[in-house]
């Protein structure tokens, strides 16, 4: 991602949107800005990583770190659904979806 | 709700060429989750193949699944594609109960195959088949979502729903995505290259050995992308994406309708939306889904709790001296082999049942028998029933042993059938089956003499003309045997005993 410390109002809106937030305008005029700091907060250690730092998604340089396709025991249904706020026919219940299968 | 308006298909192809890319995901028959040891049984109780880490709770660690891994550069060694040297998992993100981290682990810009090919062969009605090349973008790893119930709604789709019941078993399932480039230049063709090119594919998903590929349980689902431009201008109109469709015969309706669809909308001045579409597996028709997002709504980012996977080339080298042979060679070999016309073997192929017929004639029943079991009765039971032909109760062993029966003498052709009938109801073996419905024919020379004794004596005059040497008249006295024995005797030792009695 280029070091970039804008990001616009609508902007904003649209990742709200996307995570099914909704902002009024009066929280959006807020928010905007307060982002556009943090954002730029994460580019200023853009600025002090010399070239001989490579970008990475990972901090050990480690490559294929697999399992075994071996079974391991997991949760029950009952300690799977304990913490669900609500539970029908074995199955978590969740509130009306918005918007449509991925 | 105002109906669909459409062109007819040769209206479609009058003023449009057709471009499709098909995008398949393949749900691997690992023991576990792509991430975590959970198992994958299909049709297991909701919620009992769960963990921490496939219900996204705080903290829960991915680990991947070594086999998954293989399975996936197999995929792509079979394919014709190139392997990744080095490549990433990465979080694709939005919101939607089905992935409770709120996000799925999937590959983006570094998919572990890339640039392969399949050679297809496609039917071509009254002539040769023909040799299509698909072009393989990509196939990359994944996970499978969980099942969500819709409550509340008239249909149990989403809208009007009020609420929805989830179901985490099938949440992380390794799925291997597998996506052609644009396929175009098909004309009429596309709907047949459509389904030709995802049975292949499933062929040789089941020949490596990788997953059941089971269309009608979804461990093996189709997404059909398809764009018109006008005729000859070339390039790529607005494309529709049409999810899950789930057997052969419906990606060929599929594309058909989309195209028929897109066609009415262009030429009235529209345009085509670009949208997913729901598919409709009753009325054959597609409904409008939601409004495709762009890839950057999905916000992709490189998964930080995984480690890139790097193959040696070595175990690349090792994974490719593992694949079966290229089905199109081995289909051309096994068609020499049983001595099948081309006709035969399309038939064969079209039905699904090649390899069931493969591993019948393997179970020791001939070429013929095992084609004739498996496209005159079989398959028409299987359509029947609105299942796939792989979903009978019957093996090819089953198939390979009522043959043997019939070979033996021991019953008939129509007996047979209702030895089926007894193994798809479940009723034991082919033996088992023969004796608790009483179907052995009667080999008894006694009771078969007698009943050709009784014909011979209420037929003078052909009996005569058989003493004469008219050979070919003992088809009437057979006739007349069988239907006393009410069909229970095996009519090539009838024939024998009549011209033994009249020599
Ligand atoms: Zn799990």
């Amino acid at each position: 991602m280029p070091a970039r410390a804008e990001i616009s109002r609508d902007e904003v809106a649209h990742l709200a949107e996307l995570a099914r937030i909704d902002l009024s305008d009066a929280e959006l005029d807020h928010l905007a800005p307060q982002l556009s700091v943090i954002l730029e907060s994460v580019a200023s250690i853009t600025a002090v990583a010399g070239d001989d730092v490579p970008p990475t998604s990972h901090p050990i340089p480690m490559t294929n770190v697999f399992r075994d396709d071996v079974v391991r025991p997991g949760l029950t249904a009952e300690e799977a659904l304990s913490g669900a706020p609500a539970v029908e026919e074995q199955r978590f219940s969740v509130p009306r979806i918005l918007g449509d299968e991925q | 709700m105002s109906t669909t308006e459409l062109k007819t298909f040769e209206e479609a192809l009058e003023s449009f060429d057709p471009a499709m890319g098909l995008e398949v995901h393949v749900e691997l028959s690992t023991l576990t989750k792509m991430f975590c040891g959970c198992p994958t049984e299909f049709g297991a109780e909701p919620n009992t193949q769960v963990c921490p880490t496939c219900l996204g709770l705080p903290g829960a660690m991915p680990a991947v699944n070594a086999k998954a891994v293989e399975a996936a550069i197999r995929i792509g060694l079979a394919l014709n594609c190139e392997i990744a040297e080095w490549c990433r998992f990465a979080r694709k993100n939005y919101f939607y109960p089905d992935m409770p981290k709120n996000f799925q682990t999937s590959q983006y810009d570094e998919p572990i195959a890339f640039e392969g090919y399949m050679d297809v062969t496609v039917p071509v009605e009254g002539g040769e088949d023909e040799i299509v090349r698909v072009a393989i973008e990509r196939a990359h790893m994944e996970e499978d979502t969980g099942k969500s119930l819709h409550v509340g709604g008239a249909t149990g789709r989403i809208h009007g729903a009020d609420h929805s019941l989830v179901d985490y078993n099938r949440a992380g399932i390794p799925l291997i995505e597998i996506v052609t480039k644009p396929i175009t230049g098909m004309g009429e063709k596309a709907p047949a290259v459509a389904r030709a090119y995802v049975a292949q594919l499933r062929e040789l998903i089941i020949a490596l050995g990788v997953s059941d590929a089971r269309m009608d349980q979804g461990s093996i689902r189709a997404d059909v992308n398809l764009s018109l431009a006008p005729k000859g201008a070339g390039g790529l109109g607005t494309r529709s994406e049409t999810k899950n469709v789930n057997s052969l015969r419906s990606v060929e309706r599929a594309v058909r309708y989309e195209m028929q669809r897109h066609a009415a909308l262009l030429s009235s001045g529209g345009s085509v939306l670009q949208e997913t579409r729901h598919w409709h597996e009753d009325t054959g028709i597609t409904t409008s889904g939601r409004e495709k997002s762009d890839a950057e709504d999905y916000r992709y980012f490189p998964e930080p709790d995984l480690v890139p996977v790097a193959p040696s080339r070595e175990w690349v080298e090792e994974l490719r001296a593992t694949l079966p042979e290229n089905p199109t060679v081995k289909r051309a070999r096994l068609q020499a082999e049983w001595g099948f016309s081309d006709l035969e073997m399309r038939d064969t192929v079209g039905a699904g049942a090649f390899g069931l017929v493969e591993q019948t004639i393997a179970a020791g029943a001939t070429p013929t028998a095992a084609r004739k079991w498996w496209l005159s009765e079989l398959a028409r039971r299987a359509n029947e029933a609105g299942v796939e032909i792989t979903a009978l109760a019957v093996t090819p062993a089953e198939v390979a042993a009522v043959q043997g029966l019939v070979d033996a003498g021991t019953i008939n052709d129509k007996m047979a059938r209702q030895v089926f009938d007894g193994l798809l109801a479940g009723e034991g073996t082919p033996e088992e089956i023969v004796a608790s419905r009483g179907l052995a024919l009667v080999s008894d020379d006694g009771a078969l003499g007698a009943a050709v004794d009784n014909a011979i004596a209420a037929n003078p005059d052909v009996a005569q003309k058989i003493r004469d040497g008219k050979v070919a008249a003992a088809g009437a006295l057979i006739g007349s045997v069988m239907k006393e024995m009410r069909g229970q005797a095996d009519a090539g030792r009838v024939r024998e005993l009549i011209l033994e009695k009249l020599a």
